[in-house]
């Protein structure tokens, strides 16, 4: 029972870890709290929905699904950072959110307010080992989770654009006074945010079977709790993050009843700010604008 | 009046109230995404107050401004131990908890929601509201208001300068939580019913959308916010659904057009 609880959390916390490392790269790099990103998960949740309810094969499903992320995420970029430069710094929190608000209701005009069946495409296999029941698809998803930041984990320690943008991070004027072509660079950071996102939101739609146009805001608010459990602006520290939100809400849920989730996951995230504002992984506090 | 012109102008009223309520903290260089907490205990505390004990609705009112007020100055003190993000962040997590807790605690009936049968009618809410925009544009041109406005335009040069930044900062988040509450309570006794899941953290966002897009460099930023956030739906309401959409495109519109929010302070240095 225990044990299960566990493989349950940490399933349901691979979602919120993809999110969160999405949330924690526009942070890190741009000291930017996107509030779009809701809005990028609902909709790859609700076109998985769609496009496997039109008997769609589920990889092309998957791809698209993902795919939408990143262009979305494109999209807020040119309405966000592109102005941050001449505006006030909390410019891009309120164009983010507009644009949350602007995704929720073109997908509800567009498929309506129901909370919609997402169908199984392939036969779930699921492995007994003991007593725990762990389905084959989730632990994929999750490798694929683990994979996608390991992944992102080279993409900035090793290519010519993370040492862009870990450049960016430090300080963006130095960056581009040091040739760092900021304006292409930081394109990628919204890109790849939205691709994780994404990701998640495909993950979320297959495990729980189920979409709907505001399946983004509660998923997205414990992806931010994540990112600050395992401290802003590290990637790695969002995956372990997600995973022991996941972990504390499953338990919540056993121990407490479905209604004390909230106090339990946000009262732990209340006590991490006040103790260890860095988080668990994190490093110093950096001055922050916004 | 027409019941729906005077509901618009009970909500306008409301909202006015609330986006002083997030003006406060925001112009001392906070920005409080918990605003809805306050806007919930100030509405349930109302609201228990008038049911239980049979006060008067407007001093059951003016009582709630008062218990969020000190809930408010109490938890400025852990709260402001944070900054920029985390602050931001540590106010939100406060609001999911707020919001828990109400719906786990059964007196006020918990996740079904919480009838208020005193009511308060659309005058009483107009002069609230009034009385407080004058308030708030009588004390921005006070000691306190200046104080504040220098702690939002350079906090170093502001401490610097003799003023006590961690006070003015405590001060200006309690009165905007006493703000949140009165809003709240409002609410509460004029719609005579109030539930819960209503005050997450998007109801605080929202709130703190009306401050920014009236813009925080003026008094009058807020009332402009809210009136535009409050009316421009409603002016839209012809085309059903997608009124959203417009009234989301109009806001990245004038963002990118108008990044200081829509009042902009003269200055010395801009004229």
């Amino acid at each position: 029972m225990l044990e299960q609880q566990v493989v349950n959390g940490l399933m349901l916390g691979s979602v919120y870890a993809l999110i969160a490392v999405a949330f924690t790269l526009a942070i890190g790099v741009l000291n930017f709290l996107n509030f779009s990103l809701p809005g990028l998960f609902m909709v790859a949740g609700m076109l998985t929905w769609y496009l496997l309810r039109a008997h769609i094969a589920w990889p092309i499903a998957a791809l698209l699904a993902i795919a939408s992320g990143g262009l979305l995420g494109l999209l807020v970029e040119r309405f966000t950072y592109r102005l941050m430069a001449r505006s006030a710094h909390f410019v891009p929190l309120v164009t983010s959110m507009a644009f949350l608000i602007l995704f929720e209701n073109l997908v509800l005009i567009a498929w309506g307010s129901d909370l919609q069946r997402v169908p199984l495409p392939f036969q779930t296999v699921s492995w007994h080992v003991g007593s725990m029941v762990i389905a084959v698809p989730q632990l994929i998803g999750l490798a694929c989770a683990v994979l996608a930041v390991a992944f992102l984990h080279l993409l900035l320690k090793k290519t010519r654009i993370g040492r862009g943008l870990r450049t960016i991070a430090e300080d963006a004027e130095t960056a581009a006074l040091l040739g760092v072509p900021v304006g292409r660079v930081v394109p990628v950071v919204f890109i790849v945010g939205g691709l994780f996102t994404a990701f998640g939101g495909f993950l979320f739609a297959l495990n729980y079977q189920q979409a709907s146009p505001f399946m983004g805001e509660e998923v997205a608010l414990k992806g931010i709790s994540a990112m600050v459990v395992g401290g802003m602006g590290n990637i790695w520290g969002a995956i372990v993050g997600g995973l022991l939100i996941g972990v504390v809400e499953t338990f919540s849920i056993t121990w407490f009843g479905a209604r004390a989730v909230d106090i339990g996951v946000y009262g732990l995230l209340l006590a991490i700010l006040f103790v260890r504002p860095t988080g668990l992984l994190g490093g110093v506090v950096r001055q922050q604008r916004m | 009046m027409s019941g729906y012109l005077e509901s618009v102008l009970v909500l306008l009223c409301i909202n006015t109230v609330l986006a002083y309520g997030a003006f406060l903290p925001m112009v001392a260089g906070q920005l409080n995404l918990g605003v809805a907490a306050f806007v919930a205990i100030g509405a349930y505390s109302g609201g228990y107050l008038s049911q239980t004990y049979n006060i008067h609705p407007v001093f059951a009112a003016l009582a709630a401004v008062v218990v969020a007020g000190f809930i408010g100055w109490l938890v400025a003190f852990p709260i402001l131990r944070t900054r920029g993000i985390y602050l931001a962040l540590a106010t939100f997590a406060l609001n999911q908890v707020v919001q828990g807790v109400i719906l786990n605690l059964n007196v006020v009936g918990g996740a079904s929601g919480y009838p208020v049968s005193a009511h308060i009618g659309f005058p009483v809410v107009a002069a609230f509201a009034v009385a407080v925009v004058v308030l708030m544009v009588g004390l921005f041109h006070t000691r306190f208001g200046i104080s504040v406005t220098a702690v939002s335009d350079d906090e170093r040069v502001a401490d610097l300068m003799g003023l006590s930044v961690r006070g003015l900062q405590t001060a200006a988040f309690a009165m905007g939580a006493a703000l949140a509450a009165l809003g709240g309570a409002l609410y509460a006794h004029h719609f005579n019913y109030i539930e819960a899941q209503n005050y997450g953290v998007l109801f605080s966002i929202y709130v703190v959308l009306y401050v920014l897009l009236g813009g925080t460099q003026t008094v009058y930023g807020p009332l402009v916010g809210a009136a535009v956030f409050t009316l421009l739906p409603e002016l839209l309401r012809g085309s059903a659904s997608w009124r959203y959409v417009i009234f989301a495109c109009l806001i990245i519109a004038i963002m990118s057009l108008r990044p200081q929010g829509v009042l902009l302070r003269k200055s010395w240095f801009s004229r």
